[in-house]
């Protein structure tokens, strides 16, 4: 087996090991909701038993359920019971084989194919779910954000087993439009700012849910959705949505400058309107109305939100279709054999 | 329902300020970055005449129906269109009309004292007590020098106000984040600069596409440029003259055809005579004359002569071939004009580096010049050139013309290896295939806004990383003399409050408290003790 072949059979691995953690977060997931439900529905049959009417006694559990806060490590004691249990150790544990798993084969592709291994589909995919679950660990070291392991390792998990099927492509040198140290720093970086963005994405599905928990919205009428109870605060996963984006913009704004300085010695021109431009450019000014958003009254807080969701499915739309559907000069998804 | 609603009369002057107000809301600005992002896409989707009008035609072609409504409504420039520039021009005016007031608040409140402190510290969420040996004007002097410490010490920007209050306590009162709103007045300013920078290229650049073949050249004047265009406030005059030679194009590729290398070798002749080598790669410009030379494609240029029915030699010359796919199969036309009598010729087909028969046909099967091919098919006519209408050189203009074929009414076709002469049919004349040089499509271009542009971008990015991430705290302390069991220390009570959530607030206020000498107890720090 050379360097090339070990690469790819730990990506899959990595991919096999992520899948594990994810079961494992679903099943934590499960018993959040099991637990907190079942605390809820007593909350409600107390109330009941009070003589207060069911349709409030309902709404009374919910409101007393309350909210976690965020905190260090380990400190999350969650109403209603719920206490992290050895699924979710077990789901850390292997986040974290998984990664190492991932960035010794990433390192291996690079070694293989003698360049930094982020020059084509199959790689952007390797370092932005890379970037995505190191930054899932490293918000873990500062606060409890293991909530967010479901969403994010789910995405990981996906993205990886596309990447491995149909972007996968064998590891060799770059043409000669690639060879630039403009490769080194600003397709890394967009790599790394697609991977903050998917964290951002995450948190603010959960903000979103949360919120319409916390309004007692009856479309989370059922006793599972007491999971939320878990879960910070909505004006909590907005912070963190937000911090986390506010990384990711600025890192895209910085790509976006460097891909213009890169096009400039390349191209011949800076800016150009290649359609990985155009949508680079679409992904910026969707995140840059997100924070526009947050301080517009009546649009902070949930509205603001749906920006970042909004802006995460440019990111996608960025990262794969105008690689691989429209016409461009950035048409490096090593896919295309010419015909 | 016709019913009188008295509005209040506004006036012209009243309507334009009513006007005025909601553009530079930011309701309205955040309307017209959604509207922006959206009028961007379409030119992702439909092909644009600035980049390639080639596939613009092709479009318009293809769809008879819609192509020219869409092209009346500016989707084939959508960049240059009405809508997208009315977009952006709405929101720069926003941004200024919103910026200008900001600007002029943030220099007018420009080092302003901290608020007062407040009478009651214990009522903020992070707040601690603490007691110090130090004296309570020692302190004071320590808090000071603390808030201003460290590496970053003189960029954090706290402020910081003293007091004395009647009952004797010192008051210290610090705020610091004033360089976030600097970050973002920074920002906003950048993004106008590299609007300006960006128009005053518009106006003063200019770029000429040349294609070269090996052992050829051009000079820097618009008549040796293929294309040639500039901005409405440059002259063509003002061009600095020099010339450029390619003396050798290298290309490499690996066995799956991917190219490794392309590299021009030239040499330079400046307008004083003085001559320079050098090389230019796709990732390395060469600057020359205030301009940069780049090289933005290559390809094969067959050398042939053509000899006319009378033995004259009516052609001869390298013609490029555009290349069209990864093996370098490249096709192209080799127009002759100049015969001594009867009709002009046209010579149209494909140019095969490593030509390999297939199914009755060839193909190429890599791009490096293995077995060269020149598959041609012959045309005799009216070319069409003494018309005056400019004509793609890659295309046979047919119109006029006949395609020649052989007594079964089949095209005759020409294979053509280098050295070989071959007769061309109807006893039109001889074609040799002499040899095989490539070519290089160099870009040229001048564009003095360049610094500009990137200095614009480069403040942007600082402004945007000062406005995202500097945070937003006060920091009070009170300091009195210690009594009753105290008596001979000094306690100081200190809060501090953030405007945004902020996860560094307690451990800047524990820097300042464990700097001005106390002791951290440890305990109940962020509770109240009440």
């Amino acid at each position: 087996m050379d360097v090339a072949e070990l690469s790819t059979v730990l990506v899959w691995g990595a991919t096999t090991t992520y899948a594990i953690a994810l079961v494992a977060f679903a099943l934590d997931m499960a018993r959040r909701a099991e637990v907190l439900g079942r605390a809820r529905e007593e909350a409600r049959l107390a109330a009941e038993a009070e003589g207060v009417p069911a349709p409030r006694a309902g709404l009374l559990a919910m409101r007393r359920g309350g909210s976690v806060v965020i905190d260090r490590p380990g400190t999350v004691s969650g109403p209603g019971g719920y206490r992290p249990g050895k699924a979710l150790s077990i789901a850390m544990s292997t986040t974290v084989l998984a990664v190492a798993l991932q960035v010794v084969g990433t390192v291996l592709r690079g070694i293989a194919a003698g360049r930094v291994p982020w020059a084509n589909l199959y790689e952007f995919t390797l370092i932005a779910t890379l970037a995505a679950v190191v930054t899932f660990l490293a918000l873990n070291l500062r606060r409890d954000v293991r909530f967010l392991g479901v969403l994010v390792i789910g995405l990981v998990t996906i993205a990886l087993g596309v990447g491995l099927t149909a972007f996968y492509v064998p590891a060799a040198g770059v043409e000669p439009a690639l060879q630039s140290y403009w490769l080194v720093i600003h397709v890394s970086i967009a790599t790394i700012a697609s991977g903050l963005f998917a964290v951002s994405a995450a948190a603010s599905v959960l903000q979103l849910l949360k919120d319409s928990w916390e309004n007692a919205s009856p479309a989370l009428a059922h006793r599972r959705w007491a999971l939320l109870d878990s879960l910070p605060s909505a004006r909590a996963l907005e912070a963190l949505a937000f911090r986390v984006t506010a990384v990711g913009f600025v890192l895209w704004t910085f790509t976006v400058v460097t891909g213009a300085v890169w096009a400039e010695t390349a191209w011949a021109r800076y800016w150009g309107w290649d359609p990985k431009e155009v949508w680079s450019f679409v992904v910026w000014v969707v995140y840059a109305a997100y924070l526009h958003a947050r301080t517009t009254r009546g649009w902070s807080g949930r509205r603001a939100s749906w920006f970042v969701l909004v802006g995460f499915a440019t990111v996608v739309f960025n990262f794969t279709a105008v690689n691989l559907l429209l016409q461009g000069k950035h048409s490096y998804s090593g896919l295309t054999t010419g015909s | 329902m016709a019913e009188d609603v008295s509005l209040p009369d506004l006036g012209a002057r009243g309507t334009l300020r009513w006007i005025w107000r909601q553009l530079t809301s930011m309701r309205v600005a955040l309307m017209l970055l959604m509207a922006l992002a959206v009028v961007s896409v379409p030119g992702s989707v439909f092909p644009q005449r600035p980049q390639n009008p080639a596939a613009v035609a092709q479009y318009l072609e293809n769809n008879p129906g819609v192509g020219p409504w869409l092209d009346r409504l500016g989707f084939f420039d959508v960049y240059g269109s009405v809508w997208f520039s009315a977009v952006y021009l709405l929101l720069f005016v926003s941004l200024i009309g919103c910026i200008l007031p900001r600007l002029w608040v943030h220099l007018t409140t420009w080092g302003a004292r901290p608020p007062r402190t407040p009478r009651r510290l214990e009522r903020f969420e992070v707040h601690e007590v603490r007691e110090s040996d130090a004296s309570p004007e020692e302190v004071i002097a320590l808090a000071r020098t603390a808030l201003h410490a460290g590496f970053l010490g003189r960029f954090r920007g706290f402020r910081v106000d003293t007091a004395t209050e009647p009952d004797g306590a010192s008051t210290l009162a610090a705020e610091r984040g004033s360089l976030r709103e600097t970050g973002n007045i920074l920002f906003h300013l950048a993004l106008i600069g590299l609007l300006l920078s960006v128009a005053s290229g518009q106006l003063l650049h200019y770029r000429g596409q040349a294609i070269v073949v090996e052992g050829r050249g051009f000079a820097n004047s618009p008549s040796d440029y293929d294309t040639f265009e500039t901005g409405s406030a440059f002259s063509a005059d003002d061009l600095v003259p020099f010339s450029l030679t390619l003396d050798r194009l290298d290309a490499e590729f690996d066995i799956a055809s991917r190219p490794t290398t392309f590299r021009a070798l030239v040499t330079l002749r400046s307008a004083d005579g003085e001559t320079r080598e050098d090389y230019i790669e796709v990732n390395r410009a060469l600057d020359t004359g205030g301009a940069r030379v780049y090289l933005q494609g290559n390809g094969y240029a067959p050398d042939v002569t053509v000899r006319d029915a009378d033995g004259a030699i009516a052609f001869a010359g390298p013609v490029p071939f555009l290349p069209k796919d990864s093996a370098y199969r490249s096709e192209g036309v080799i127009k002759v004009p100049d015969v001594t009598s009867g009709d002009q010729i046209g010579l149209v087909g494909s140019l095969l580096p490593t030509a390999v028969a297939a199914d009755g046909g060839f193909f190429s099967a890599f791009p490096q010049p293995g077995n060269p091919l020149l598959v041609l098919q012959v045309w005799r006519g009216d070319l069409g050139l003494d018309t005056g209408i400019p004509q793609n050189v890659y295309q046979l203009q047919s119109d006029a013309m006949t395609q020649v074929v052989d007594e079964d009414g089949a095209a005759v076709t020409l294979l053509v290896q280098p050295g070989e002469t071959v007769d061309l049919p109807d006893g039109l004349g001889t074609l040799t295939f002499d040899d095989l040089p490539r070519f290089a499509a160099f870009d040229l271009r001048y564009d003095p806004s360049l610094p500009w542009a990137a200095g614009s971008a480069a403040a942007a990015l600082l402004g945007l990383g000062l406005s995202l991430f500097t945070p937003r705290r006060r920091l009070w302390l009170r300091v009195r003399a210690g009594e009753g069991e105290q008596a001979g220390r000094t306690v100081v009570a200190g809060a501090a409050l953030a405007r945004t959530d902020d996860a560094g607030l307690a451990a800047e206020l524990d820097r300042v408290l464990d700097a001005v000498g106390t002791r951290d107890e440890g305990q109940d720090r962020w509770t109240s003790p009440s």
